[in-house]
């Protein structure tokens, strides 16, 4: 009988044994780290850096490191084309551009600083990246031609089709 | 054994050269039938095994690169495998500036945002956590889009649906990693993001993806192909292929979605009135058969065994249904299994061809209900040219002069 309660006793440790307390592998983020890392801008304006930048600057920047791939004026070819077809959304011949399609501007800054130009990304500066929004919304006078934009500014702009979209996340905000 | 080898075409010469003196050459000799490979040790052993060289035409369908050398896809050519597992080296692959190489001693994955305790991971705290196995299938948004246009491409299987494959993956659980970190009460949503040069940033609903994101390590057994993500892979199984982040090094809890370029002006899907769909982000029920298929030649009346692949994020495949009348009827196939929920399943149909023009196709049904839907149906609810998630009805046209094409009905 009481071998039997030792028996019993030895496996309820054993049992326990396999039971541990659930991993904790994570150290704590070097913030150096996650500062460096965190590009994502969100739709509000959060995380835009410091800096501004102005159409007539933006004009050089994409002469000298866009039009290649975007065309003149972001036309297009061999790239995508960046500029023009508003209202052509729902014609038969939809164009989805830039200033046609894309509902927030915050998305211009946070693609083209993460992924522009795609023979040398992450290369531009805050400076450049703004003035290159600037620019490319100036085309179809979504800013004005004098405009100077920054982390006030840019979220503010509404882009022609800001309300074209059905969420289909289920998420309400 | 050459010498052998050398009679033997002598002999068949001689049997060439006149049917007319066959009767007087001497009897073929019993080691004239013996196999080649049964007469001289084979190669050695390798550390890495390759398929057969006789299999070497079976690739992945290269496409023309884009912008970069590295930007664009490949295909898997679904028509030449069996089965629901895609080799790993046939995995399609779908890249937006080419496939990095990626020292996992250097990798890290961090995990902040809205967190009481912003978290890093070396890969071999990783490699520490309890593992799960789960095969699924990973199809990219823009998968079958050349169905989308007004003519119907004239293409293999492979070649219309190939960005899409299955792998049995393992990996660590994202929840219990996001409750180590601790996710603040206003955390609603999840960005991710790549370690490749194109920095891709996908924003997911953070409940689903504490519930059901995996953080992938293995593919098919081994660690993850490059191009597959190595070392690696956030994966929401059954949802669009864009959004399973290779190379991911970053994860931030937000209290609003990104927005990012590939949820915005990609992978969302302009309906015929002008409105677009916006993160419909599990893939809808489809189906594919993959013998015969599009540019194969039938060899004559008779026998074939019809079969394909039918899979939806939704869950599992529930009914496959085949019509060899152009969609007047329709039989169960078999799905000899296995049937698993999220993957590629595999289907059989014995069939007699008479020989004459038939087109023939398949229908899929997931345990949701969804059925899927017809190639004029599906074209008719969005805009002209809009090619994301297109799973209509493929259907297959068979000539009486053996050949087989892509058609829309």
């Amino acid at each position: 009988m009481r071998k039997m309660i030792l028996a019993g006793l030895f496996c309820v440790s054993a049992t326990a044994a396999f039971a541990a307390d659930a991993p904790h592998f994570g150290v704590a983020a070097d913030p150096a780290r996650v500062k460096a890392w965190d590009i994502s801008i969100l739709p509000d304006g959060s995380n835009l850096p410091a800096g501004k930048g102005s159409v007539k600057e933006g004009l050089e920047v994409f002469t000298a490191k866009c039009q290649m791939c975007h065309g003149v004026e972001g036309k297009g070819q061999p790239s995508d084309r960046l500029t023009g077809g508003i209202g052509s959304l729902t014609t038969p011949q939809p164009i989805k551009t830039v200033a046609s399609y894309w509902p927030y501007a915050t998305t211009l800054f946070d693609y083209i600083r993460r992924a522009m130009p795609v023979n040398k990304p992450r290369t531009l500066n805050d400076h450049e990246v703004y003035s290159l929004v600037a620019y490319i919304l100036s085309i179809d006078g979504i800013v004005k031609k004098d405009a100077v934009l920054d982390a006030k500014s840019l979220p503010k702009i509404k882009m022609p089709n800001r309300d074209g979209f059905i969420d289909r996340s289920g998420i309400t905000h | 054994m050459t010498k052998n080898t050398t009679s033997r075409r002598q002999l068949l010469k001689a049997g060439l050269a006149g049917a007319g003196v066959a009767a007087a050459a001497p009897a073929a000799r019993a080691q004239d039938f013996v196999t080649p490979s049964m007469l001289t040790p084979g190669k050695p052993f390798s550390g890495y095994g390759m398929p057969a060289s006789y299999e070497a035409g079976v690739k992945r369908l290269v496409g023309t690169p884009g912008i970069s050398p590295g930007t664009g896809s490949s295909r898997t050519p679904l028509e030449m495998l069996e089965g629901i597992i895609t080799p790993s080296g046939l995995h399609y692959e779908r890249h937006h500036n080419g496939v990095p190489d990626i020292d996992p001693a250097n990798h890290r994955l961090v995990v902040h945002g809205l967190v009481n305790k912003p978290l890093e991971f070396t890969m071999d705290a990783l490699m520490r956590y309890p593992r799960v196995s789960r095969i699924h299938f990973m199809e990219c948004g823009g998968n079958s889009g050349g169905n989308s246009g007004p003519n119907p491409p004239q293409l293999t299987a492979g070649g219309i649906h190939g960005l899409l494959s299955c792998s049995e993956w393992t990996a660590v659980e994202l929840g219990p990693l996001l409750d180590e970190a601790g996710i603040k009460p206003e955390g609603k949503w999840l960005i991710a993001e790549s370690a490749d040069a194109a920095n891709i940033s996908r924003s997911i609903p953070l409940a689903a993806a504490k519930e059901q994101a995996l953080l992938v390590l293995f593919q098919n057994g081994e660690r993850l192909r490059p191009e597959q993500g190595y070392p690696l892979r956030f994966i929401m199984p059954g949802w669009e292929g864009n959004l399973n982040i290779k190379w991911v090094h970053r994860l931030k809890v937000t209290n609003l979605p990104g927005m990012t370029k590939d949820e915005t002006s990609k992978y969302s899907m302009l309906q015929a009135d002008g409105k677009a769909r916006q993160f419909n982000l599990v893939l809808p029920v489809k189906s594919v058969i993959t013998r015969p298929s599009g540019q194969m030649t039938m060899q004559g009346a008779g026998f074939y065994e019809i079969s394909g692949v039918a899979w939806s994020g939704h869950g599992r495949i529930t009914k496959l249904e085949v019509s060899t009348d152009g969609g007047a009827t329709w039989t169960n196939a078999d799905m000899p299994g296995p049937v698993l929920p999220k993957a590629l399943t595999r289907f059989r149909l014995p069939w007699q061809w008479n020989g004459q023009a038939a087109t023939i196709m398949s229908r899929a049904t997931d345990e949701m209900g969804n059925i899927q839907p017809t190639h004029a149906e599906w074209v008719k609810a969005f805009a002209p040219g809009q090619a994301y998630q297109n799973n209509g009805i493929q259907c297959w046209a068979i000539g009486a002069d053996n050949s087989v094409k892509n058609t829309y009905a």
